[in-house]
């Protein structure tokens, strides 16, 4: 107990005195995991749209593979990102391994399955008939889907905070393709195994405290957003 | 064959759902202005011929001609602009109602504005302007359908599609909105195919009964006829059914 509470107290202390290390980690960790989390939806909302809506052989096959992917343990998504980007890779000519962008990528794979998972959901959670009805109204294809996905704004929010919250709080695959190198790669998750592994678990408690702080501060956001929505 | 008082004509239409046929129909043609109800036991294949008359499910075999004009694939969401169609339930967006009614107008590219105001109209002449902010989703049944009928008679369509409008709402409202229906149909000319296998919905509205049987047109005729001499059991049940307002 007295060890939380020095954790906590340490926390107070790193954020009012804005400890210039803790906010480069911290913005780091933003940075990264919010770049991850716009490229998993650039990609994974119209392939979810895709999937909702399309009918083709191997559809459910894919589905499932989907579905599988949104419980992708980040440790192997980080071993697969680190061959790929190994010096002896085939992506090895980039450079990029223990870099931020190896994160990023790192990152987007994990969150790009589930943003697609729940887009497929969103989607085909709403009436059956209702893509009849808006084609009925006249729509083009595109306008189809545009309606369809407004339709489904409000769990496609979900979607928004599923896929940041499963790349910021992840550790393994940061780990792993970004070397936790100060001032470089290090971001809260990985700073927190590092301060844990040398027994500075007041500074570990501490950057948990501001992960959670910065994840319930997102969280929050998106969800005002997502209760404003809803018309009265 | 055309006439030019003929909206409506399709040709030797053949739909398999499923691998199994649901409609045959060689010959169906609705004229300007006419009111035809397509009646037929569940299964019938009634929302199927709505379907492929909407161009919304895929033909095996068969022509639409609107106008005089075959609908063509390429062609199929231009003559889409110039129906409507409603379903069972009233598939309304979540949004307010104006915006509701206003979107099959914005779909077609009116501005925002001029699209309003359009949809303020319909929903007056559905008795429903004062419901235009509120939210779509929190409407009695009774409601939400009036708006999904506003929404339709907002595009001005030359022929309306209902499939089975009014069969989950209570027989009051049912009677009431049917009646409406019928006036707002005949004062605006606007044709009508109604599909349902309610007495109410059908006998209130139309100028003409046409019977489905396994996706066959069995009869038709004015209600009159049909219910002098019906074809089949369902059509003499039809005829039984309370609430006769004939």
């Amino acid at each position: 107990m007295e060890l939380l509470l020095d954790g906590i107290r340490t926390a107070l202390k790193l954020i009012f005195s804005l400890d210039h290390e803790v906010l480069a980690v911290t913005l780091l960790s933003l940075k990264i995991s919010a770049t991850a989390t716009a490229a998993s939806l650039l990609i994974g909302i119209p392939a979810g749209v895709f999937l909702a809506l399309a009918n083709f052989p191997g559809r459910r096959l894919i589905v499932s593979l989907v579905n599988t992917g949104m419980g992708l343990p980040p440790v192997v998504v980080g071993l697969f990102v680190t061959i790929f980007l190994w010096r002896s890779g085939p992506l090895g000519f980039l450079q990029i391994l223990y870099t931020p962008m190896a994160m990023i990528i790192a990152q987007a794979v994990i969150a790009t399955p589930i943003v697609t998972g729940i887009t497929i959901a969103s989607i085909q959670q709403l009436p059956a008939n209702l893509k009849l009805q808006v084609r009925a109204l006249g729509a083009t294809r595109l306008q189809t889907v545009w309606i369809l996905v407004r339709e489904a704004r409000l769990p496609l929010l979900a979607a928004v905070m599923a896929g940041f919250g499963g790349v910021i709080s992840e550790v393994g695959a940061s780990i792993m393709v970004g070397g936790n190198i100060k001032g470089q790669t290090r971001v809260l998750t990985t700073a927190t195994v590092m301060e844990s592994g040398k027994g500075n678990f007041e500074v570990a408690i501490a950057l948990s405290i501001i992960l959670l702080s910065l994840t319930f501060g997102v969280n929050y956001l998106l969800t005002v957003i997502q209760q404003r929505e809803r018309p009265r | 064959m055309n006439s030019n008082n003929q909206l409506l004509q399709v040709d030797n239409l053949l739909i398999r759902r499923g691998g199994v046929q649901v409609i045959d129909i060689p010959q169906f043609a609705v004229k300007r202005d006419e009111k035809v109800a397509v009646i037929a036991p569940n299964g019938g294949g009634k929302s199927s011929l709505l379907l492929a008359i909407a161009c919304l499910i895929q033909r095996e075999s068969g022509h639409i001609l609107f106008n005089g004009e075959e609908v063509t694939t390429r062609g199929e969401t231009a003559y889409r602009r110039r129906i409507a169609m409603l379903f069972q339930e009233p598939l309304l967006f979540d949004t307010t109602v104006l915006d509701n009614v206003a979107e099959g107008l914005r779909i077609r590219g009116m501005a925002r504005q001029s699209a309003r105001k359009r949809a303020v109209e319909s929903l007056e002449l559905f008795r429903i302007g004062h419901l235009a902010q509120r939210s779509a989703h929190k409407l009695s049944g009774g409601e939400a359908q009036r708006v999904s009928l506003a929404r339709a008679f907002a595009v001005k369509p030359e022929l309306i599609l209902l499939d089975e409008p009014f069969t989950s709402l209570d027989l009051p409202t049912r009677i009431l909105l049917a009646e409406e229906l019928g006036q707002i149909l005949h004062q605006s000319g606007t044709a009508a195919i109604i599909a349902t296998h309610d007495r109410i919905e059908a006998l209130t509205i139309v100028d003409r009964l046409v019977v489905l049987d396994g996706g066959r047109i069995v009869q038709e005729g004015t209600p009159q006829e049909v219910m002098a001499e019906p074809v089949n059991s369902f059509v003499a049940a039809f005829r039984r059914t309370s609430h006769a307002r004939i």
